[in-house]
């Protein structure tokens, strides 16, 4: 397979036209982060009610690939409940897009609204749980997705 | 006689990196020059000899391979002295590269130098290497950071530098002779004569003009001139720091160590000649002795040559480029005032998009914000397209990019 076979239709259709894009003026949490290398920049906000995450929207600025991505993402996560956010995994979001043999140096752009997206929950159950542990653990897991 | 162009062509048979192929069997079509060179037989020859007929430690022991060892680390100082036109040797100090000898200014002059309320003017389109060493020292020493900005044509506003020379509280104005991301070529002259009016030093950072024209320190004028091995075709982990002799005088040691010092007692010591003050521990011989071939390779050239031949690559580029639908190029297009560096952007389609994409056709070029944040901010870009040019490369490479970006053009359905 060629490296250039990624830019199948589904991601050149997502990354024209962006799933969730834009942002939630009352969101319950918003959080940001960028790659350092490539620039690619990605803000995600949740409003959460009870234990759902009721909407979800992303901004930024990255590849196709990233931007590929974090549509897919947003679109797994929306009106799911907290638990099972939690879970979305690096192969649930490349599996999607069929990316599962992404290149080493593309795998930050597919997986950083994912740690986003990690790093937006654990600074929300940091605000509104008290068990400070599992907080610690998603925010190891955000850390150390590539 | 052959014309100029088939005898650049004929370079490319002393680098063999130039003869493989990368992923689909694609010739390897390498345009990130700006960020390094290939390395040609002679300069990797000349490592494979130090280690395999040389290798000594340096200044110290009497026997005949250190004496060997010393001789050619010593005369690859002198051809790089030559080379950039400066008459005193001790004036050249081997550094790891660019970013070490700027890091070594702010430390070394810097830090003694700079106080409360002064003032370091750099400019918006400088590599990270030439703003973060001097935030690091402002803001240890309270004083500020100043920028001359960049007009929409890539070209530095030099009515900025007028007016922080008005303050009289300037010490330093350090900019890069040629850009890494525009290619744009400073007018040093006028910014090194409105700074020696006003009794100001300047740090020059030839990290991206040295490997591509003729640099003559001494007409240049400035106080610290800083360049790296490994853009030249020479070897990574060395570079050159020269800073003129009575400033250098006045500065204090950076590392402490190994052949910087003249005796060391238990609580004081006192500081070896110039320049080995500055070169504590053992230096990465062989790669001196490499960047040493490297300099005799490009002087055979000769580096008149060396820039016409990129000014015909890079007139030629930039006419195809300019035919491509969508396809937007950074800074001027004057050719007198830039290098052979193009930064561009394709439509709506981000970079690292297009550097995979046409990576599969095995060109190499860089994507990204190219260690210039202040200057893709200044773009208002989140990165760019680079391609950049060296002696090895021809038209057909040019010719292959434009085919290239054709595919990008179908597969993003522009």
């Amino acid at each position: 397979m060629s490296n250039a076979d990624i830019y199948h239709e589904m991601i050149i259709d997502y990354s024209r036209n962006p799933i969730n894009y834009g942002k939630i003026e009352d969101h319950d949490v918003t959080f940001h982060d960028s790659n350092p290398l490539c620039g690619d920049s990605i803000d995600i906000d949740m409003k959460i009610d009870g234990d759902k995450v009721s909407d979800i929207k992303f901004h930024g600025k990255g590849c196709a690939i990233c931007m590929a991505c974090s549509s897919v993402l947003t679109e797994i996560a929306k009106g799911k409940n907290i638990d099972d956010v939690r879970k979305i995994s690096k192969t649930d979001v490349l599996g999607e897009l069929g990316l599962e043999n992404l290149q080493a140096v593309r795998i930050k752009c597919a997986l950083l609204s994912l740690k986003v997206l990690k790093s937006a929950l654990y600074s929300y159950l940091g605000k509104h749980l008290d068990d400070s542990s599992d907080v610690d653990k998603l925010k190891e897991e955000a850390a150390s997705l590539y | 006689m052959q014309s100029a162009q088939t005898s650049f062509e004929n370079l490319r048979k002393d680098f063999p990196i130039l003869k493989r192929t990368v992923r689909d069997n694609k010739t390897l079509v390498y345009l990130d020059n700006a960020s390094t060179t290939q390395k040609p037989n002679q300069v990797i020859d000349a490592i494979n000899d130090f280690y395999r007929n040389h290798n000594a430690n340096i200044h110290r022991a009497v026997y005949a391979l250190a004496e060997e060892a010393t001789e050619l680390y010593e005369n690859a100082r002198e051809k790089i002295a030559n080379f950039i036109n400066v008459k005193d040797k001790t004036e050249i100090i081997f550094v790891r590269g660019t970013t070490e000898a700027i890091n070594l200014v702010a430390y070394a002059w810097g830090r003694d130098q700079i106080k409360e309320g002064d003032i370091i003017v750099t400019t918006e389109y400088e590599h990270h290497s030439n703003i973060v060493p001097w935030q690091l020292l402002t803001q240890e020493k309270g004083a500020k950071l100043e920028y001359i900005g960049m007009d929409d044509n890539g070209e530095l506003i030099l009515d900025d530098l007028d007016k922080y020379l008005a303050t009289g509280r300037v010490k330093l104005v350090t900019f890069s002779l040629m850009s890494n991301v525009l290619g744009t070529i400073s007018d040093v002259e006028t910014i090194i004569s409105k700074c020696k009016a006003a009794g100001v030093l300047t740090l020059v950072d030839g990290a991206q003009a040295v490997p591509h024209m003729k640099v003559d320190i001494e007409k240049l004028g400035c106080d610290f001139f800083a360049f790296s091995a490994h853009k030249m075709l020479g070897p990574t982990g060395i570079g050159i720091l020269w800073v003129r002799k009575s400033v250098l005088e006045t500065m204090s040691p950076f590392h402490g160590g190994g052949d910087m010092i003249r005796e060391v007692h238990k609580y004081e010591t006192t500081w070896n000649d110039l320049p080995y003050k500055f070169e504590a521990g053992t230096p990465n011989i062989a790669d001196v002795i490499g960047f040493g071939a490297a300099i005799d390779y490009l002087s055979d050239i000769g580096m008149d040559a060396i820039r016409q031949h990129e000014i015909e690559l890079t007139s030629y580029a930039i006419e195809k480029l300019s035919q491509v639908k969508g396809l937007h190029i950074y800074g001027t297009k004057d050719i007198s005032k830039r290098g052979g560096v193009i930064s561009f952007n394709f439509a709506d389609v981000h970079p690292h998009d297009v550097a995979q994409i046409i990576d599969a056709e095995g060109i190499a070029i860089r994507s990204g914000h190219h260690c210039a944040q202040v200057l893709m901010e200044r773009l208002d870009v989140a990165a760019t397209s680079r391609a950049s040019f060296y002696i090895y490369n021809t038209r057909e490479e040019v010719d292959k990019l434009i085919n290239s970006l054709n595919k990008v053009a179908r597969i993003f359905k522009l």
